[in-house]
């Protein structure tokens, strides 16, 4: 006895939408690139805690930082070339700064790419704030202020003390009262470079796997950038305000 | 309630698609979201139109196929809450509401507000098989699982695989699913054989379909209608790094 048995529409065969062909070109994943970022992000970090500490000595007098940028320069001599531990560790943020930013536009490429059609609603933002959303531009206008402020304080092309007077003079005339602008500008830079850290921070070690603690591990991570905007701030708002002079 | 309804009407995945406005008079409060979508389709029906399609099959929130954008929020304003547990309480008259359907690469639109999420089956697929005898029923207790991992791996194996986390994403990336999925197994004694190889072919496979990277946004976690966690995306990257180390 054979049975047969309709199931008519629901055991039809379903149209596949056929999937999209394989990438045959092997891509480095998001994940190894995102490791890249917190490993380049962390580095400059590093460099930020220094370069915030040696800013401070503009409190201990002009010998005193001035002393701090020559031995930066003479540091391990004669053992290391004049100048050599210094270049070294350019050439180490060049480096760091070059991966995070071409990690951060394959990223963000690969991310725009994901959503080709955007949502006609406005889409709530149910989770981080500002510090997260602004990541990306924000890390654009970080960029060029390092630029300016290169130009300003390392080479002395927009500095109107120039390149040959010394650091400490540079520092002041830099942010002289009647360049008040500058340091507005120099602010709204370095509060963009906080709430870069403010998610970068703990953001870093979730993407090496070692986030642990969430509410502590956030609230360091805002704590930390919250001390490193202060550090940063004091100093030119000190000579705006002629405190240091 | 009388609401006005800005639904996504799109006859096909090669159709261009646009927002359609339906009001929709006399909805109970009482009435799930779905619902409340079943007496549009079936006004629509009688006026002789296409009646919306979208996904649906357990409709209490466990079987993750209802999958809509809600104003905006993925699977609407109530957290931790899948489309079809939704309640038109948390509507008012006059309310206007925009749905559309997960916006994603990796997620094709078939018809209105039906997506294809295949390329989640795919992650699946390639996480492969785990080392466990198949035969007769382990003894109890013969394999030590300590409560805080068992409850850790069942919180991750929650995970319905709805695809809110793609959707809610800026990045349009599937990392909360993936890491649910890597973590419900990583955690556990049966999963440690292939623990490194599963991460990493899974994330690949995230890759390879299309999904953006995790910025850690945690905008994923904040509409999963599971609320699975970000630290199993911490533990996916843990594991996939590390296996990337062995390997090269």
């Amino acid at each position: 006895m054979t049975a047969t048995i309709d199931r008519g529409k629901a055991t039809e065969p379903v149209t596949q939408i056929p999937s999209r062909p394989r990438r045959s070109r092997r891509r480095v994943s998001s994940n190894s690139l995102k490791a890249v970022m917190a490993v380049s992000g962390a580095v400059l970090v590093l460099f930020l805690v220094l370069h915030m500490a040696g800013n401070l000595k503009i409190f201990a007098g002009a010998e005193s930082f001035n002393g701090y940028a020559a031995w930066l320069r003479e540091v391990g001599y004669p053992l290391l070339p004049h100048r050599g531990l210094l270049t070294l560790l350019e050439a180490g943020l060049v480096v760091a700064i070059a991966a995070h930013m071409y990690s951060a536009i394959v990223l963000a490429r690969r991310a725009a790419n994901a959503r080709p059609v955007k949502y006609a609603a406005k889409v709530k933002s149910r989770a981080d704030g500002y510090a997260t959303r602004t990541m990306r531009w924000g890390g654009v206008i970080v960029f060029f202020f390092v630029i300016y402020h290169l130009l300003d304080m390392t080479f002395g092309v927009a500095n109107p003390e120039g390149h040959e007077a010394t650091p400490f003079d540079r520092m002041v005339a830099g942010f002289d009262p009647s360049r008040w602008y500058i340091t507005v500008f120099y602010v709204i830079s370095v509060v963009m470079v906080g709430l870069h850290l403010r998610h970068g921070l703990w953001s870093a070690l979730q993407t090496l796997g070692l986030a642990r603690r969430y509410p502590v591990l956030k609230a360091s991570a805002a704590g930390l950038s919250a001390l490193l905007t202060l550090g940063f701030l004091v100093v030119p708002l000190a000579i705006t305000f002629g405190v240091v002079r | 309630m009388n609401l006005t309804l800005k639904v996504w009407r799109q006859s096909g995945p090669d159709d261009e698609g646009r927002l359609v406005r339906y009001e929709i008079e006399d909805v109970s409060p009482d009435m799930s979201f779905l619902e409340m979508l079943d007496v549009l389709n079936e006004r629509l029906i009688l006026a002789g139109d296409d009646p919306v399609a979208f996904d649906h099959d357990c409709r209490e929130g466990i079987c993750g196929m209802c999958s809509m954008m809600i104003d905006g929020v993925a699977h609407g304003p109530q957290k931790n809450t899948t489309t079809c547990q939704l309640h038109m309480r948390h509507y008012k008259d006059g309310d206007t509401i925009v749905i559309e359907p997960w916006r994603a690469r990796p997620f094709p639109v078939v018809k209105d507000l039906v997506v294809d999420r295949s390329a989640f089956d795919r992650i699946i697929q390639a996480g492969g098989f785990i080392s466990v005898p198949a035969g007769s029923a382990p003894d109890a207790h013969a394999m030590p699982v300590p409560k805080v991992d068992a409850d850790d791996a069942f919180d991750a194996a929650t995970c319905i695989g709805c695809g809110a986390c793609v959707a809610a994403c800026p990045n349009g990336s599937a990392s909360l699913f993936t890491a649910a999925k890597i973590t419900h197994l990583g955690l556990l004694p049966q999963g440690q054989p292939e623990r490194g190889s599963r991460a990493r072919a899974m994330v690949e496979q995230m890759d390879e379909e299309g999904f953006g990277g995790c910025t850690n946004t945690g905008e994923c976690t904040a509409v999963c209608p599971k609320g699975i966690p970000l630290d199993t995306i911490a533990r996916m990257n843990a594991d996939y790094l590390r296996a990337s180390r062995k390997s090269g």
